[in-house]
């Protein structure tokens, strides 16, 4: 392997598992801020045990969300110094940003994780959700106008290899930045209300604790709740995605739909394979006219096709198939929990209620299935701006480090994650095993249940 | 008046230097004394105190490090490019520690029941992470980079055979359980706990000789390595002379046991004089010879939006900070662990 890919592998491999963590620590703390929400105004214990047991839960997402957070920071300087020396004159704002924001969060769910019971009045525990919440969200806004504007570069002049007349603020909002700051920010939030709908899915259909029926019931529902509007935003964002993509970086667009020749009426391409040599394709499902339609909003519109962009800047094509997989996936979790309301609307007449098995099973899909819509989705994004690291002015092939041990440094970190990882869903397995959610309830909020000063304050 | 960017930014990045060492010092610490109480069976007696600063705290402290690594990109890019290209060994070998040391001490307190085996995981990386990192240091004494028309490399024999190289290693480790156990000898006294506070003061008293002796090491290093800087370093002789009077005031407190908060204050001022002196007879250079804060400085606008950023988020951040340390360190009824948290 030439140390180009080297470098690229170790950091797709970096960034592929930081982003499941990454995508915990921004959507986790909208979802305990809901159910402590719902706790305090229902006065019911069971939404407030739900939001400790899940707080408890995410301590460990965020050490890992952390460290990973930490390495690919490091790692962009260590593998990628050139491009680090050229983009530090301009990303650095917002990387800067993001630290504050992190730092924010960092701050705050210290103090809420170990505050639960500790004031007078509950209500100022649930307040502190709102820095987690801001900083946690803030910090996927600040990290993605970096990521958009290594995509679509604005804001300087470029003479002799240097960036000159920097506007740091128009770099960070490029034209990129806003629909995919969105569609980061809603496809996180999405997918942990459905990896929490997952949860009590397969609790419902492996009831190891018959007493906590009704606890997941009501987990089930609040999750498909946040997972549908979502889900609809999500796929809103989706739609914008492709316009812009239609108008800014067309041939990423053809790459995603092995879209070559420039015409109007354009078919979306589905599933299928390639043969690139002739460009023929098999086996796809043609949708006439659908891509013109989705890049303009018309018939007519004219879609670039790869022919008339140069060769040697053409992204693989294989990204093709992470398309077909982001968009299925993430249509699963909208379907869903749209078939759950439809159920829990009708059963008066179908005699089907929300929570039979065939459905759970299906819920329980909709969690890992929306992570790996999140994973072909950045692949897809990172893979569709290859050759360039900085789109237009630096190619990955210049940007990579001249030092020697980038082999030895893949394989070494490639066994942190893997010991990470699995130490990680021991940890998680281990801690909520055999632990009933109502003996938790009892422990935390006693007999009665009602909220109020009981015996808590540190995570037990 | 008005400030130069240069000036501001290396101020910025020297005092988040600074805080990180204290900060991780004392927490890096807090885990290997964890780990060697549990080898000693003295846990019973520590290991409350620590989990409860350890707790709260820990992830605050690494954002401390981010916070240097990538304002020192912003302010001076050059510094991506030379030392992102040097330390690509050393550096992963410290991101590795530092990842297994984070994850462990998470999963360790949060495991249904702690192992030893992960106690050690965290305890020992702690004590490596702070050597890994130094190395950084060392390399941007200078002499250790050869530039060549292909690019550059590191001169890695000639850093592992360096004398002054391995005083800072060495520095950098007792500093560690220096700076910790002066801490955790105050913390414990502040619960009231007899047992843990003659324990933390038994091993604070035990790291003041080897304090003494590797920084001595450390400028004789020095001297051979970069005479210049050697002879710069003099002009602030005050600065390490306060250094030692704070040092020496830190231990007849606790020697006494008396005042164990203003002999921790004392460590900090220990540190703080020699870690400034040591910074500011560098200056001009951040990395010698090739980047100095004069001409590697980033843009004029970028420069102005991070000073900017940098006074706004502080505006946030200390309020906040204080917090945290109301709640966790000057709360007696959280520190005395009390039933009711």
């Amino acid at each position: 392997m030439d140390e180009v890919l080297i470098g690229r592998v170790l950091t797709g491999m970096t960034l592929g598992f930081h982003i499941i963590f990454a995508t915990i620590g921004v959507g986790v703390p909208i979802v305990f801020m809901v159910l402590e929400f719902l706790g305090l105004r229902n006065k019911d214990a069971q939404y407030l045990t739900m939001a400790r047991r899940i707080a408890k839960g995410y301590t460990v997402t965020v050490a890992v969300g952390v460290v990973t957070g930490t390495i690919i920071g490091l790692q962009l300087s260590l593998i990628w110094p050139d491009f680090m020396r050229l983009g530090g004159q301009i990303i650095a704002l917002p990387l800067f940003m993001e630290t504050f924001a992190f730092f924010f969060e960092a701050i705050f769910l210290g103090i809420f994780l170990y505050t639960w019971d500790r004031f007078k009045n509950p209500w100022y525990h649930w307040l502190l959700n709102i820095p987690i919440v801001l900083g946690s969200t803030l910090s996927a806004v600040f990290i993605t106008t970096v990521n958009s504007f290594m995509n679509t570069p604005a804001g300087f002049d470029f003479e002799g290899g240097e960036f000159l007349n920097i506007d740091p603020i128009a770099a960070m909002f490029n034209p990129s930045t806003w629909v995919r700051v969105f569609h980061v920010v809603v496809t996180a939030y999405m997918t942990i209300a459905f990896l929490m709908a997952t949860v009590s899915a397969v609790k419902l259909l492996r009831a190891s604790h018959k007493e906590d029926k009704t606890y997941h019931k009501k987990g089930l529902k609040v999750m498909m709740s946040i997972g549908i509007i979502m889900a609809g935003l999500t796929i809103l964002a989706g739609d914008l995605s492709a316009k812009f993509l239609h108008e800014h970086q067309p041939e990423k667009l053809a790459a995603f739909e092995w879209h070559f020749e420039t015409e109007e009426r354009a078919d979306l391409v589905l599933f299928g394979i390639l043969d690139e040599e002739t460009q023929e394709i098999k086996y796809e499902l043609r949708i006439p006219w659908a891509l013109s339609f989705l890049a303009g909003n018309s018939f007519d519109t004219e879609v670039t096709g790869l022919n008339d962009i140069p060769e040697d800047e053409h992204p693989p094509l294989i990204i093709h198939y992470f398309f077909d997989l982001m968009v299925f996936f993430g249509m699963y979790g909208f379907g869903i929990a749209a078939v759950y309301f439809i159920v829990k609307l009708t059963k008066r007449w179908t005699k089907i209620h929300e929570y039979h098995p065939g459905l759970l099973y299906m819920y329980a899909l909709a969690g890992p299935l929306s992570f790996l819509a999140i994973e072909a989705g950045w692949f897809l994004a990172e893979m569709g701006r290859q050759p360039w690291i900085v789109r237009g002015y630096m190619r990955v092939s210049e940007a990579v480090t001249e030092a020697s041990g980038l082999g030895i440094t893949l394989i070494a970190f490639a066994l942190l994650y893997m010991v990470l990882g699995v130490t990680c869903v021991y940890v998680l397995l281990r801690m909520f095993k055999g632990r009933s959610a109502e003996e938790d309830k009892l422990n935390w909020y006693g007999e009665s249940g009602i909220v109020s000063k009981g015996e808590g304050g540190r995570l037990p | 008046m008005i400030l130069d960017y240069e000036i501001i930014g290396v101020t910025v990045l020297w005092t988040f230097l600074y805080l990180y060492v204290i900060i991780a010092s004392i927490d890096f610490g807090a885990g290997f004394f964890n780990f060697y109480s549990k080898l000693t069976g003295d846990d019973n007696i520590i290991s409350p105190i620590i989990a409860r600063y350890l707790s709260p705290v820990w992830e605050t402290t690494n954002v401390f490090f981010v916070f240097f690594f990538v304002g020192i990109v912003g302010f001076y890019p050059d510094t991506a490019y030379y030392l992102g290209t040097t330390l690509l060994i050393p550096g992963s070998v410290a991101l590795i520690l530092l990842s297994i040391r984070g994850s462990y001490y998470a999963f360790n307190s949060y495991n249904t029941e702690s192992k030893l085996s992960w106690s050690a995981l965290y305890g020992i990386t702690g004590l490596l992470i702070p050597a890994s990192l130094s190395v950084a240091l060392v390399i941007s004494e200078g002499g250790y980079i050869n530039e060549t028309a292909a690019g550059i490399d590191l001169n890695v024999e000639e850093l592992i055979f360096s004398p002054y190289g391995w005083s800072v290693v060495f520095l950098a480790i007792i500093s560690v359980l220096y700076i910790s156990s002066g801490f955790l000898t105050f913390y414990a006294a502040k619960a009231e706990d007899k047992k843990a506070s003659n324990l933390t003061r038994t091993w604070f008293l035990i790291w003041t000789i080897p304090t003494l002796v590797i920084t001595q090491f450390t400028f004789l290093g020095l001297r051979q390595h970069n005479y210049e800087h050697f002879v710069r370093a003099q002009d602030y002789w005050y600065l390490f002379g306060l250094s030692l009077l704070a040092m020496m005031t830190a231990v007849f407190l606790v020697w006494k046991r008396r005042n164990y908060g203003t002999a921790f204050i004392m460590i900090m001022l220990q540190y703080g004089f020699a870690f400034y002196g040591y910074g500011i007879s560098k200056l001009p250079y951040i990395l010698y010879p090739y980047v100095n804060i004069n001409d590697a400085v980033v843009n004029e606008n970028m420069a102005f939006a991070l000073t900017v950023v940098f006074v706004l988020g502080l505006l946030l951040l200390i309020p906040s900070l204080f917090l945290l340390a109301r709640l966790f360190l000057f709360d007696k009824d959280y520190v005395k662990g009390k039933k009711k948290y």
